[in-house]
């Protein structure tokens, strides 16, 4: 099975590499796969006041397809809303990267890591909002 | 650089003087070894036995005794499944290894299916067996041990001599399969007490397609039943017209291989300690799977933590090796072999094995050393978990949220 060009580009330049401070009330963080699977993408996304994904990151260990899916997908949310960002199918990360029926599954765990970290943000303002409330009310 | 071919073990190229003796044999000398009552047969007949003797000299065996296979796949089923039915009146137990190749494994388990007994032994963590192990597995009613001779994936060479001395002091026929060790160590099927033996051409620089079968023929005499029927060819034990110009190549490639196992298994694990030095000079969390003291020459597998396999084999894919990650096997699951060891998924999914050769040069192992280094730091740089373990985070304590 040879690679497909776009896989290899994903790998040589990957995309957005890196990492952000989990800790930030902004920050949302999806960890998802288990080295036992040979799988495990950490994706992290930034957003503004206007829930707005101003910035995405993200680190995989697994195979080439793995790594592209991931990177890929960092790719697609920046500039999108939470919402337009929870529509990623990875059927369009299976198209665009051309991914052979075996590797599919690498997709599926993109998808999963960008739902997890838009759910992890979603949670953290869920948190603050009760706190900034209450903040107003005292200050 | 030019590609660079570090799978020896998966298979080889075919040795141009081994090319060269087979040649005739697809041209002018084009006959069945089999047709007796002429000049074209009897040509045939002769470069076989010549093979024969060939293979023969490699093992110190008698080249009565050496049957022509398509294979080593082949010879461990015919030798497996023929002496499981022919002594099945003496008894119906095996024992056999968890980290053999299929072609033992498979077999092995269809005689369960019909009936047969089958210890699979586990292996210590660098891949050996011990003798007490043997030992103890042993029954009155056992016939055959199958241990291979060395295993394809981490290059670990099992005790054959006590194992051969134990079967022949409980009367037990020891079949090794010996694809990966002969012609790059020394086996002495007499010294070593081996009964049955399996090999093939293409891991020796000879063509695909064909192989050889040991069967012992004095102390004691080992029957089989033949799995393939039609003409009694190779003495009822392989019936089927010889592949003469695979065979020709077949002993050639062993002729070659006994002649420069001395200098040629010295030159090679000179190479690849010196893959190792310079990996391990240059990397940290690294670690070597299998025996370093009872290790093919040419055989070197590394974990490499916290970047995975496939992966890996991508960032210097102009180098071939393979991997025991669960990304590169179509079933996805990793490698049973370093699971037998014990290795953790993360580490069988983290594994690389280079198996060097014939034609296999300094140049290309330093340049093999440079890429491997620089691919594993871009993907360590990529990785959450080398990321996390640099935090000091204990990765064996996370709960991973598996789907």
């Amino acid at each position: 099975m040879a690679y497909s060009d776009k896989v290899v580009d994903h790998y040589q330049n990957p995309r957005n590499v890196g990492s952000m401070d989990a800790g930030l009330k902004n920050v949302g963080t999806g960890i998802v796969g288990a080295p036992e699977c040979g799988d495990v993408m950490k994706l992290q996304i930034k957003v503004d006041e206007n829930d707005r994904i101003v910035d995405a990151k993200f680190k995989t260990f697994g195979c080439g397809s793995a790594i592209a899916s991931s990177s890929l997908a960092t790719e697609w949310v920046k500039g999108r809303t939470l919402d337009e960002a929870m529509q990623l199918k990875n059927t369009e990360i299976v198209t665009e990267l051309a991914l052979p029926p075996v590797k599919i599954h690498c997709s599926v765990l993109a998808e999963d890591a960008v739902r997890a970290a838009i759910a992890d943000v979603k949670k953290k303002k869920a948190q603050t909002q009760p706190a900034a409330a209450a903040a107003g009310a005292k200050g | 650089m030019k590609s660079v071919y570090l799978d020896n073990n998966a298979t080889t190229p075919v040795d141009p003087r081994v090319l060269d003796a087979m040649l005739p044999y697809f041209r002018e000398n084009f006959g069945n070894a089999a047709s007796r009552n002429h000049r074209f047969g009897w040509v045939a007949e002769e470069a076989v036995d010549k093979a024969r003797e060939q293979v023969a000299k490699v093992i110190n065996a008698s080249s009565k005794e050496i049957i022509w296979t398509s294979g080593s796949t082949e010879g461990n089923n015919t030798a497996i499944l023929g002496v499981a039915r022919m002594y099945a009146d003496k008894g119906k137990h095996i024992i056999t290894c968890r980290i053999e190749h299929k072609a033992v494994i498979d077999p092995c388990k269809f005689l369960e299916s019909q009936g047969y007994e089958v210890t699979w032994l586990d292996p210590d963590p660098t891949g050996r067996v011990s003798i007490d192990q043997v030992k103890q597995s042993m029954r009155d009613d056992t016939i055959l041990v199958s241990l291979m001779f060395a295993n394809n994936e981490v290059g670990t060479i099992h005790p054959i001599p006590e194992i051969g001395a134990l079967c022949k002091a409980r009367d037990v026929i020891f079949h090794t399969d010996a694809t990966q060790a002969f012609g790059k160590v020394p086996i002495d099927v007499e010294a070593m007490g081996i009964d049955l033996l399996s090999m093939s051409a293409h891991k020796i620089y000879g063509p695909k397609g064909v192989g050889a079968l040991y069967v012992r023929r004095k102390k004691p005499r080992v029957r089989l039943q033949p799995i393939i029927h039609g003409g009694g060819h190779e003495r009822g034990m392989r019936s089927g017209t010889l592949n003469v110009p695979g065979i020709v190549g077949c002993g050639a490639a062993a002729e070659v291989a006994l002649d420069d196992m001395p200098t040629e298994s010295v030159r090679i694990a000179g190479l690849r300690d010196r893959l190792w030095a310079g990996l391990s000079e240059h990397l940290t969390e690294i670690s070597r799977n299998g025996n370093p003291q009872h290790c093919l020459p040419n055989t070197l597998n590394v974990s490499f933590l916290y970047v995975e396999g496939e992966s890996l084999m991508m960032g210097f894919s102009d180098i071939a090796v393979s991997s025991g990650s669960a990304c590169t096997s179509a079933s996805l699951e990793p490698s049973y072999v370093l699971k037998g060891l014990g290795l953790g998924d993360d580490l069988a999914h983290s594994s690389i094995r280079f198996s060097l050769g014939r034609f296999t040069t300094k140049e290309e192992v330093d340049y093999t050393i440079k890429e491997v280094v620089k691919a594993v730091n871009h993907l360590r740089n990529m990785s959450p978990l080398y990321e996390m373990a640099q935090e000091g985070i204990d990765l064996s304590k996370v709960v991973w949220a598996h789907h």
